[in-house]
Formats: structure tokens, C-alpha cells, sequence
């Protein structure tokens, strides 16, 4: 008889790195079929078109570097996917196809392929998209299905709640310089936005393919966490330090007037703090490290949010502390049981 | 009220319904007992019999030649057929006595001193017949059991822990024996008692072994001092570390001992032959093994003499079934894998555990994506991830830094890896890398 021999321990856990990958995957697939409801099947082609173009530009990079192919490892398809997600339902299709090969290729695999990139790959995609061609980036020309007229965000403008927050914002933190009549439109737009939370919930307002609609962001969250596939720890302080900090300094009345629930509800804040965040390679493992982490995450989304030039600082914050990741690993080291 | 247990660790499938209900056997005296000098931890012992010598049951083959050290003895009665370097079940080769047995009757060790009293013996003599007895911890680590009965004046010891927790899972021959010889367990104990005048005694026993929880508990109510602990079914609650910060809330210090912080744990299996060794003088030359796996026909707790081959227990135990292809020394998440079935069971032995193919099969490793699962559940608060990437790189002096000399060799980390990365072996690797670099400096 031929005996194996080996390393103990001889069991193994039944979780694989496909399984993880095609967990996040399926949690993802009802914020996906709802955007392709509400902004029509044009959301469907990008994100098809930005999953296949990740897959194709994986297969390549491996066969030309002479890699293991690892195309059905399913981390190509979610990369493609996370950066679907963040794109807006109006892009030219030729900008999925791009993004998702700047993702796997410069994102990814120059690096030395999954597990090797120091940031997140799909957010590496966005941001080069959106250095590349704003435009296409930031009209929201694509209108969803239901959408009603808030806060002069219509089928007219398009814009996105947080980008007519900014605004109004600036409006009225500066009312001196502006006509009356703004003002006035100023606050009653502000003020209808600080009860959309429906609609915010919901989706039928500009935005993302994948952010449009929280809850069922956060419902695939919940799966997620349910199965230990991602932990509570970055999502929780990432959250909370953007709902602590708009609180405080969110309002145009001084500190504590500010609306700390729709920050948290509008934008990407969900989606990056459930699925970019939490990405395994980019964020750090220990316990101590995820909180900084998110904490980080979090002070920097309100700084750009609210004294920025963007009105969402979520893709770029995450990216950010990406690059802090080795650092908060190092500072963060558990002290040795005993030790 | 919080939980008593430690933090981190991993929860796997247990298998243990596949012995847990049944009376250990008694396995039948091999024809070869195949008896290695060394089955401790600690100073080699020396040979005192030749080829050719007629030996007893019983009968020292070695002696101690340290304090650290124990003799090992004659299992069976017979011929010494030679004296040469044999397969271990450790995974090394080692001096051991082949023994070929002559089909004499078996000298008795019962009942010829029952109704003795312990209280009549003085400590020196107690422990002179444990050491005599080749007394080594059976949990699995094997060390000498009279040193850690006689610590230092310095250190004050008050606690005593029993480990019955068996959390390896497969293995039921610690379950097995607490129902079996609760009494007897109970009885050595009170010896271990009256050595080290403690102030109490935790039996630490995992909530899945309800029952021998409940007789523990009944049979130690009259003692004020003994109580009966149920630990969450967690790996690696049995660690010693582990189980006296679960019980204890206190902490090992790294690279200390449990005598740092004032406890003594012994495992039941060892309180048991402790009882054997003081009340009837009988030398360690049997213990229960539980044989089982999925590549076992019938799987068993047996009652084996030390010394006999994995190969026979398994024959005993209905033999392989057809795609059986590893067989271990110790349970699934520590036992090692041997190259051959006719390394002898030894004092160390909890368990032969035979697996199939499917669970056999080594898996590909993937690189790590930095899950960081490894470190949440380190039981030991360590970095399995980075460590082993330092030892890949050979920088063995980072891999110490990051506590690599911590490591208990626990396996949670291999067992949890997504990327089925084989961290437990690169951490094995790096001792061995670090011990050949400190030798040669």
C-alpha cells in the first residue's frame, strides 16, 4: 500500500478563495438585476461587457507571463464586476471595456496577479476613468425608471443627491454672495434631500449602476457577514466614522447639525464599505489594523465630501489608506498570547 | 457570564460518533513488540539488556541516565531479538528492543495491592514508583511526569488542572476512559494531591462529552476541592495554555511553563496509569488508543501494549478498506503521518487515525490573499501569514520576531486557509531553520 505523507494538520476547511470570490459575487447579483430594472438593459451590456473584458485581460496577462490561468478563481469576474458597479448607467460601452483592462492589467497583475496588489484593483479601473474622461464619468444621462423630481434632480440635470448637496451646500455656507432666491431654492432643496431617505433606499435617483439602491446593498452585505466572508470590523468603522463626522460637520447651521444618515445612505459609502473596503489583499488582517482602517476610510470620505472638490470621496479614500495597509499591519501587530 | 474559553481557534468537524459509544477492547499481545528507547521528552535513556536475553513483562529495558528521563519496559514476555535503529511513529528512526514473544502467561499486575492507602506512602517513594513506572504525559507531548510533579521549592503551585478535554477531533480514548475508569481516574488524582498540596482541581472537559462530564461531577461532589469544568467545543481547547487561561484566566508566559503561573496540568490518561504505577507498582506498558478514520473497517478504542505495530491494532480493527492511504500517529490537526504501519505504538499514542483518499489528498496551494482568517484565529495571537512568508524568503530571524518560537504547531491556521496554503509546514520548517542556524553560530 502506498502511504501519503505530510505536514500536519491533515483536515482542511471546506472555504476556498473561489468559494469567497463567488459568494461576494452572488450577494452582488440583486443590487445588479435592480439596476438593470430601474436604469433599463443598457446597465446589463456594461455590466457584461466590463466582466468579460476582466476575464479576457486576465487570461492574456497570465498566458503572456506565463502564469498559472486562473480565469475561474472568480476574483477576474468580481473585479469586473465591483467596477460595473461603479460606473454610471449612461457610459459610452467602450468605457467598461477599458476600465476593466486597466483594472486587471496595472491594478492587478503587473504586480504578480491576486494577492500581490497593493490596491484595489477595480478602484485602481475607476480612477482611471475617471482622471481619463470625467465627463463620461460624472453625467448621469441615463435616468431610472420612477424617478421622481427631488431637490431639482431631474430627468433635466441628472446629478446625483450628493453632487446637489455639495452644491447647495456651498450656497448656503456662502449666502452672502448669492441672490436671495437661491437661498431660498438652497434650503428647500436641502431640505427635501434630508428626507429622501426612500428614495435613497430605493434607488430612483442618480448614481452608479451599483449604488443606487442601499438596501440591497446592504441585504448581499448581510449574506456576506452571515457567512464570515467579510468581517464587521471595516464596514462598522468606516460607517460610523462618516455618520459621527457629517453629524458634527455636515450641517451649513455650525457643528451638529448635519445629517449624518443621508451620507451614509447616498453615494458609493455602502458599496465601498461592504465590497471595496473589505477587499482582502488591499485591507490589513489584524483586528486593530481593519478599525484604523476604516476609521481612515471614513475622515477621509467627509474631507473630500465636504471641503473637497468631489462630491463622493469614497473610491479615492479607499484607495488611499490601500497604500497605509503595510504600515497599519506593522503598527498593529497583536501582542503574542503570553507574551 | 462570559465564556470560559480562549480566543481565537477553529471549530472542525468532530467524527468522534465513531468511537465515542464503544467499551474500549482489550487488543490482543502482539507476536513482536517493537520497543524505542526514547518515547519522552528529554535526556535518552540506556539500554541495560542484550540480544538474546530473556525478558518479562514488566521488566525495565532501560534506565534513566538524567533527571529529565524515564525507562521504558518490557511489554511483553520474551525474547530480545535485537537491539537496531527502527521506524519511530514521531516520523524519526530510534534505537528500539525488538521483543518476539514466547506465548508465556502474562504476570499479573492487579489486585495484589488494592486497599492501600496513600496517605501511608511518603512523597520520595510516590514518586520514585511513578518514575519507576516510565511515567511520561500521555496527552501526547510525553514529558517525564515526576519532573512536573516535583517543581521547584521556588515555585508555588496551586492550581491542578485534569485535561479531558480531547479535542482533537476522531479521538475518544481520554472520553472513553473517564467513563470507563472514573474511579481509578479520581483515585490518581488524589496522589497527584497529595504531592503537590494544591488548592483546587479543575477537570477541564469539552461540552460534547455530556456524559463523562456528569460522571465526573457525581464522582468527585464529595471532594470540596475537585470541581468539573465544561469548556465550548472549540480546537485547540486542550492546549495547555489554552486550557489554563480558559479555566484560569491566567497566562503562560512565552516561553514559560505552566509552574510560572502556578499550575500543574496532567491529562486523565496519565492521572490513570499514575493510579496504576502507585497502587499495584505497574510499569507503563499499556495505554488506550483509539483506532478510527474513515479508512478503517471497525473502528475501535483498544487497549494496546506499547510497542505493538500500528499494523496489527489496524488488522484487530478490521483492517484498511480499500482507498485507506495515510495513516497517523495522533489525531487529524497534529498527528503525523507515517511511512509505514509498522511503527509501534508508544506512550505518546492517542490515536491511529487512517484516512482515505479524499481527505488524503494534499490540496493546491493558491497564494495568500491576506483574508486574515490565520490571524484571527491564532490561538497563540500570532501572524501565521507573515511568518510563513519569511521563512518562504528564509529570513528566519523576521519569522522569530513575529513569534515564531511561540507557535504551539496547533494547525488552525493550515486548517482555516481559504488559499490552502501549508502554513503549519513552512512554521515547522522555520524551527528547524532557526535550530540549524543556532547551532552553527
Amino acid at each position: 500500500m502506498n502511504l501519503h505523507i505530510s505536514a500536519s494538520p491533515h483536515l482542511r476547511d471546506n472555504l476556498s478563495v473561489p468559494k469567497i470570490m463567488y459568494s461576494v459575487i452572488l450577494s452582488l447579483v440583486p443590487a445588479g438585476a435592480w439596476s438593470v430594472y430601474i436604469f433599463g438593459l443598457k446597465a446589463l451590456w456594461i455590466i457584461l461587457i466590463a466582466v468579460l473584458s476582466a476575464m479576457a485581460t486576465e487570461w492574456i496577462c497570465q498566458t503572456i507571463m506565463k502564469r498559472p490561468v486562473t480565469l475561474f478563481d472568480g476574483s477576474a469576474i468580481l473585479t469586473g464586476l465591483l467596477l460595473a458597479y461603479n460606473l454610471p448607467a449612461g457610459v459610452p460601452l467602450w468605457i467598461p471595456l477599458v476600465g476593466a483592462f486597466v483594472s486587471i492589467f496595472i491594478g492587478k497583475q503587473i504586480f504578480g496577479g491576486l494577492g500581490f496588489n497593493p490596491m484595489n484593483p477595480a478602484l485602481i479601473g475607476r480612477a482611471f476613468l475617471m482622471a481619463s474622461w470625467p465627463v463620461h464619468m460624472t453625467v448621469f444621462q441615463t435616468f431610472p425608471r420612477g424617478m421622481q423630481s427631488l431637490s431639482g434632480i431631474d430627468s433635466m440635470t441628472g446629478a446625483t443627491p450628493l453632487a446637489v448637496f455639495k452644491q447647495m451646500r456651498e450656497i448656503l455656507i456662502h449666502r452672502s454672495e448669492f441672490l436671495p432666491e437661491q437661498v431660498t431654492q438652497a434650503t428647500e432643496s436641502l431640505y427635501q434631500l434630508n428626507r429622501a431617505y426612500w428614495q435613497l433606499l430605493f434607488g430612483n435617483i442618480g448614481g452608479c449602476i451599483g449604488e443606487v439602491s442601499a438596501l440591497l446593498i446592504l441585504i448581499g452585505a448581510c449574506f456576506l457577514l452571515y457567512r464570515r466572508i467579510i468581517g464587521w470590523k471595516i464596514p462598522l468603522s468606516y460607517i460610523g466614522t462618516v455618520a459621527i463626522l457629517t453629524t458634527i460637520f455636515g450641517g451649513v447651521d455650525g457643528l451638529l447639525t448635519g445629517n449624518g444618515l443621508f451620507h451614509i445612505l447616498s453615494g458609493g459609502l455602502f458599496l465601498g464599505a461592504f465590497y471595496m473596503a473589505t477587499d482582502m489583499v488591499t485591507s490589513p488582517v489584524t483586528f486593530a489594523g481593519r478599525l484604523w482602517f476604516g476609521i481612515g476610510c471614513g475622515v477621509l470620505t467627509v474631507i473630500i465630501r465636504l471641503w473637497g472638490g468631489y462630491p463622493e470621496g469614497v473610491s479615492y479614500s479607499i484607495l488611499l489608506m490601500n497604500l497605509v495597509t503595510p504600515l497599519l499591519d506593522r503598527i498593529t501587530r497583536p501582542k503574542v498570547f503570553g507574551g | 457570564m462570559r465564556l470560559k474559553t480562549f480566543s481565537g481557534g477553529i471549530h472542525p468537524s468532530e467524527f468522534k460518533h465513531l468511537t465515542e459509544h464503544k467499551i474500549i477492547e482489550k487488543a490482543p499481545i502482539p507476536e513482536q513488540a517493537i520497543v524505542p528507547l526514547q518515547q519522552h521528552i528529554g535526556a535518552p535513556t540506556e539500554c541495560i539488556v542484550e540480544k538474546g536475553d530473556h525478558v518479562k513483562t514488566g521488566q525495565p529495558l532501560s534506565k534513566a541516565t538524567k533527571f529529565v528521563s524515564v525507562p521504558v519496559h518490557a511489554p511483553i514476555t520474551g525474547l530480545v531479538k535485537s537491539i537496531e535503529i527502527l521506524p519511530h511513529p514521531l516520523g524519526i528512526k530510534s534505537l528500539s528492543v525488538l521483543i518476539e514473544h514466547d506465548g508465556s502467561e502474562d504476570q499479573s499486575f492487579s489486585n495484589h495491592n488494592s486497599n492501600l492507602n496513600i496517605n501511608d506512602l511518603d512523597k520520595d517513594t510516590i514518586l520514585d514508583r511513578i518514575r519507576n513506572a516510565g511515567m511520561a504525559g500521555m496527552g501526547g507531548a510525553s514529558f517525564p511526569t515526576h519532573v512536573k510533579l516535583s517543581p521547584p521549592s521556588d515555585k508555588k503551585i496551586d492550581m491542578l488542572l485534569i485535561n479531558g478535554v480531547e479535542c482533537e477531533p476522531f479521538l475518544t480514548a481520554d472520553h472513553r476512559l473517564m467513563l470507563e475508569k472514573t474511579e481509578e481516574i479520581v483515585k490518581g488524582i488524589h496522589i497527584i494531591m497529595r504531592l503537590l498540596h494544591v488548592k483546587r482541581v479543575i477537570i477541564g472537559i469539552e461540552k460534547n462529552k455530556p456524559d463523562a462530564i456528569q460522571l465526573m461531577q457525581k464522582r468527585t461532589k464529595r471532594y470540596k476541592k475537585i470541581s468539573v469544568l465544561s469548556l465550548p467545543v472549540k480546537y485547540p481547547q486542550g492546549g495547555e495554555k489554552q486550557l489554563i487561561y480558559a479555566a484560569l484566566r491566567r497566562c503562560v508566559p512565552s516561553g514559560g511553563l505552566p509552574m510560572d503561573v502556578g499550575c500543574i496540568v496532567q491529562n486523565v490518561g496519565t492521572a490513570f496509569a499514575i493510579y496504576e504505577a502507585v497502587y499495584f507498582d505497574k510499569p507503563l506498558i499499556e495505554r488506550v488508543v483509539t483506532v478510527t478514520g474513515p479508512g478503517i473497517a471497525q473502528p475501535k478504542n483498544v487497549l494496546a501494549r506499547i510497542g505493538t505495530p500500528f499494523k496489527n491494532l489496524i488488522e484487530f480493527c478490521g483492517g484498511y478498506i480499500p482507498s485507506a492511504s495515510k495513516v497517523l500517529n495522533g489525531g487529524p490537526m497534529m498527528g503525523i503521518a507515517q511511512v509505514t504501519d509498522e511503527v509501534p505504538v508508544v506512550k505518546g499514542t492517542s490515536g491511529i487515525l487512517v484516512l482515505d483518499q479524499s481527505y488524503a489528498k494534499i490540496p493546491d496551494e493558491q497564494t495568500c490573499i491576506s483574508c486574515a482568517r490565520c490571524v484571527d484565529i491564532c490561538p497563540m495571537k500570532l501572524m501565521p501569514n507573515r511568518m510563513t512568508s519569511y521563512i518562504e524568503h528564509d529570513q528566519i530571524e523576521d519569522a522569530v520576531k513575529y513569534g515564531l518560537l511561540n507557535c504551539i504547531e496547533c494547525g488552525s491556521c493550515a486548517y482555516i486557509c481559504p488559499a490552502k496554503r501549508h502554513l503549519l509546514h513552512y512554521i515547522k520548517l522555520g524551527k528547524m531553520r532557526y535550530n540549524e542556524i543556532r547551532a552553527l553560530s
